[in-house]
C-alpha cells in the first residue's frame, strides 16, 4: 500500500500533533509545456497550523487548487483521512471534509450571511419537491449563529446582505463557513491580503481559535509576522517546487526570505531546484 | 471617529447600512407618478385618472373602468416579466420572448379551433384533410378539450426556453446572442406556420380562459353576487392569472432552492460553482420557466382576442424587461424580486394609460418609455456604485 510509506498515520503514531490528516506524493500540474507544479510532497498533521509561502507565481495556488480538486492534477498522489482520495470537483472535496477560503472570496454578495454559508448545501423540507424544495431558513439561520460563535466571529446582522460589509466580516464570514461545517481541514488563501490592521486581528483570532480547537490548517501567505505568530511550519515554494519545510522554532523571517528568493534550498530538495 | 464597536477586531454595526427593501422606492415612485398624473390631469383634462367621485358608476370612488384596463394592459406582459425577471436575475436576458409569444400562439390556436363556424367549415383552420374531394378541418384535431392546446402552448414555450437555457450553459455564447437568435427563429416560425395567415374561431372553452371568471369558478361561484367578482374579476382572468403567478413565484424565488440558486448565480457565478451549485442546469431551468411563462401568455392573449396572429407578441420582449428594470431588477444580476416586478409593471401600466388620459399622442408614450428604461437601469447602475463605494 502506498498509504504506509508515509508512515504518519500508524496506530501507533504518538506525534504530539496528531496522526497525518492530509499527504500528497509527487504531485504535478502542467499548464501546457509549463511545470506550475512539480513533485510536490507535503503532509500535515490533525492538530498542525503550516504555512505555504513563497513568491508569486511559486506554485502556492496551484498546490491548492489540486488539494481542494478545483483543479484536476498531472499526476502524484494525495491522500487524505485515511484513503488515496480522486476527487471530481471542489464540491467532493468539500464533502470529505477540506474546506477552502479562496482568495477572491467565493461570497455571493447579494445573498445574506446564512444564505451564503449554506451556499450548495442548504438546508430543505418538502425534498419531494426537488429543485423547488423549501429552504429551511430557521435552521440555517441558528445554525449559522452557532458556526459565528464558534469562530468567535461577531457580525451584528447576518441578515445583511455581503455587499453591505466591510472587507474583515466579509472573511470572517467565509471563515465561519469553515467552522459550520465541521471541516477536517481548512485551507486560506491570503486571507488578509485585503484588510486593514484590526480586521487582520480579527482573522488572526479566528485562527487561533482554530488552533486551539485542534483543527488543522493550511495558510497561505505572505505577511511574515502573521505566519511567524500563527503556524507550526512553514513550506516553502519555489518555481513550483517546494524548496524548504521549516518548523517555526529553527527559522527566522531572514531564513525564509533567503529560502522564497532562492538564495538557499534545503538539501533535500536540491534535486531539480533551481 | 465615534464608533460603536461591537465584537472584537473593530466590526463596526452602522445603522446607515441597514437595507431598505428597494420594493419600498418602487412603490413609493409609483405613488408620485400616479400623483404626478392626477395632478397634471387636474389642469389639463379636469377630471381624476383613477378616481371618480361624482357619478359613483361602479359602486364605488374608484373609476373602475379606467383601472380594469390598465390592470389588463399590464398582466400579459406581466406574465412575461415574471419569467423575464428570473433571467435577468442569474444575470443573463431574454430577449426572444416576443417572439416566442408569437410562434406559442400560432401553434397552440391551432389545437384549440373549432372544426365548424356557423354550420360551415373553419377557414382558418390549420390542419387540413380531404373529404370527398375537399379540404376541411381535420375532425380528429379539432374541437379539442382546452387542455390540450394549453398543453401544446407550454410544451412550445418550455421548448423554446431549453434551447435559449443550453446554447447559453453549455456553448458559453452571451444570453444576449442566444436569445436574439431564438427571436429571429421563434418569429420566423410564427410566419411559416400558417404562411402569415391569422387562426381563429377557438372552442368556446378556450375562449373562457381569458375571458370569463377563473376566480368565480375557483370559488364555486359562492361569491357570485359579490361587488368584487361581478365589477373587479369578471372577465379579468388575465389579471388574475397574473396576481396568482406572481405569488406562486414570489415564493418560489424567496423560499426554495430554485429562487437561491438564482440570486447565488447572478450575484457571483464563480462563488455559486465553487459551492457546488449545478451552474448549468439552474440556467437551463431558469430559461426553461421563462419560455413557459411567454408560452402561456401567448395562450392567454389569442383566447382573449379570439384569434392567434404571427405578428403577436412583438416587441413584448422590451416591455417584459423594462417592467423588471422599473421594478429595481438589475441588469447586473443578483438583485431584484418578482414584488419589485409586479410593482414595476403597474408603473408601467400608470405611464401608457396615464398619457391616454392626458390626451397624448401615443409617441409620447413611447418616447418616454425608452426614456424611464434607460433612467432606471442608470439609476440602478448609481445605486450600485454608491453601495460598493460605502
Amino acid at each position: 500500500m502506498a498509504n504506509n510509506a508515509s508512515g504518519g498515520h500508524l496506530p501507533h503514531d504518538m506525534h504530539p500533533l496528531g496522526p497525518v490528516i492530509l499527504k500528497s506524493t509527487a504531485l504535478t500540474k502542467h499548464y501546457g509545456g509549463v511545470y506550475a507544479l512539480n513533485d510536490a510532497n507535503f503532509e500535515i498533521r490533525k492538530g498542525e497550523h503550516v504555512a505555504i509561502m513563497g513568491d508569486n507565481g511559486a506554485g502556492k495556488s496551484t498546490f491548492v487548487r489540486q488539494i481542494t480538486a478545483v483543479e484536476q492534477r498531472t499526476s502524484g498522489t494525495i491522500w487524505f483521512d485515511g484513503r488515496d482520495v480522486e476527487f471530481e470537483g471542489p464540491l467532493e472535496a468539500r464533502k470529505a471534509g477540506i474546506e477552502t477560503v479562496f482568495q477572491t472570496l467565493a461570497l455571493a454578495d447579494d445573498l445574506d450571511v446564512p444564505d451564503n454559508l449554506f451556499l450548495g448545501r442548504e438546508i430543505t423540507r418538502w425534498n419531494f419537491l426537488g429543485p423547488f424544495r423549501r429552504l429551511d431558513y430557521k435552521a440555517m439561520r441558528a445554525k449559522t449563529l452557532e458556526g459565528l460563535e464558534k469562530t468567535a466571529v461577531k457580525i451584528p446582522n447576518i441578515n445583511n446582505t455581503i455587499r453591505n460589509m466591510s472587507g474583515g466580516q466579509r472573511q470572517c464570514v467565509a471563515i465561519a463557513r469553515t467552522a459550520t461545517f465541521h471541516s477536517k481541514l481548512t485551507i486560506m488563501d491570503e486571507p488578509t491580503a485585503a484588510l486593514g490592521v484590526q480586521e487582520t486581528a480579527q482573522v488572526e483570532n479566528i485562527i487561533r481559535t482554530l488552533k486551539e480547537a485542534g483543527e488543522p490548517l493550511i495558510l497561505i501567505s505572505h505577511n511574515m509576522r502573521q505566519v511567524m505568530d500563527l503556524v507550526d511550519r512553514i513550506v516553502v515554494f519555489r518555481r513550483g517546487r517546494i524548496v524548504a519545510n521549516l518548523k517555526k522554532e529553527e527559522t527566522d523571517g531572514e531564513d525564509v526570505v533567503s529560502y522564497i528568493t532562492g538564495a538557499r534550498t534545503q538539501p533535500e530538495y536540491e534535486v531539480g531546484a533551481t | 471617529m465615534a464608533e460603536t464597536s461591537q465584537g472584537t477586531g473593530g466590526l463596526k454595526f452602522d445603522r446607515n447600512k441597514r437595507t431598505w427593501p428597494n420594493e419600498a422606492n418602487v412603490f413609493i415612485a409609483l405613488i408620485l407618478l400616479i400623483g404626478l398624473f392626477e395632478l397634471i390631469g387636474h389642469y389639463r383634462v379636469g377630471q381624476s385618472m383613477l378616481f371618480d367621485f361624482n357619478t359613483n358608476r361602479d359602486g364605488t370612488i374608484l373609476n373602475m373602468a379606467r383601472i380594469r384596463i390598465i390592470i389588463l394592459q399590464v398582466s400579459i406582459i406581466g406574465i412575461i416579466a415574471l419569467g423575464v425577471t428570473q433571467v435577468i436575475i442569474t444575470g443573463g436576458i431574454d430577449l426572444s420572448s416576443g417572439s416566442v409569444v408569437g410562434m406559442t400562439a400560432m401553434i397552440a390556436m391551432s389545437f384549440a379551433l373549432t372544426a365548424e363556424v356557423n354550420g360551415n367549415p373553419n377557414g382558418r383552420a390549420i390542419f387540413l384533410s380531404e373529404v370527398d374531394g375537399q379540404m376541411v378541418p381535420t375532425p380528429w384535431l379539432h374541437d379539442l378539450p382546452v387542455m390540450v392546446p394549453i398543453l401544446v402552448g407550454l410544451l412550445i414555450g418550455i421548448l423554446a426556453g431549453f434551447i435559449n437555457g443550453v446554447f447559453i450553459a453549455y456553448t458559453g455564447i452571451p444570453p444576449f446572442i442566444a436569445t436574439l437568435g431564438m427571436m429571429v427563429s421563434a418569429r420566423g416560425v410564427a410566419n411559416w406556420w400558417s404562411e402569415g395567415n391569422p387562426v381563429s374561431f377557438p372552442t368556446d372553452q378556450y375562449t373562457a380562459l381569458a375571458n370569463g371568471n377563473l376566480l368565480d369558478t375557483l370559488t364555486f361561484g359562492l361569491f357570485s353576487e359579490s361587488w368584487a367578482m361581478q365589477e373587479v374579476f369578471d372577465g379579468q382572468n388575465p389579471a388574475v392569472f397574473f396576481i396568482l403567478l406572481a405569488i406562486l413565484f414570489h415564493f418560489i424565488m424567496k423560499h426554495t432552492i430554485y429562487g437561491k440558486h438564482t440570486y447565488a448565480i447572478g450575484s457571483n457565478e464563480d462563488a455559486a460553482r465553487m459551492s457546488g451549485i449545478n451552474v448549468n442546469r439552474q440556467k437551463v431551468l431558469v430559461y426553461a420557466i421563462a419560455g413557459m411563462l411567454a408560452g402561456f401568455a401567448a395562450i392567454l392573449l389569442t383566447s382573449k382576442n379570439l384569434t392567434a396572429q404571427s405578428g403577436m407578441g412583438l416587441i413584448y420582449e422590451l416591455d417584459a424587461i423594462a417592467m423588471a428594470v422599473i421594478g429595481g431588477v438589475s441588469l447586473s444580476g443578483g438583485r431584484g424580486s418578482i414584488l419589485g416586478t409586479v410593482l414595476g409593471a403597474m408603473i408601467f401600466g400608470i405611464i401608457i394609460s396615464g398619457f391616454t388620459y392626458l390626451r397624448l399622442d401615443a409617441f409620447y408614450q413611447e418616447i418616454v418609455k425608452g426614456m424611464i428604461i434607460v433612467g432606471a437601469v442608470v439609476l440602478d447602475q448609481w445605486r450600485q456604485r454608491r453601495a460598493s463605494n460605502r
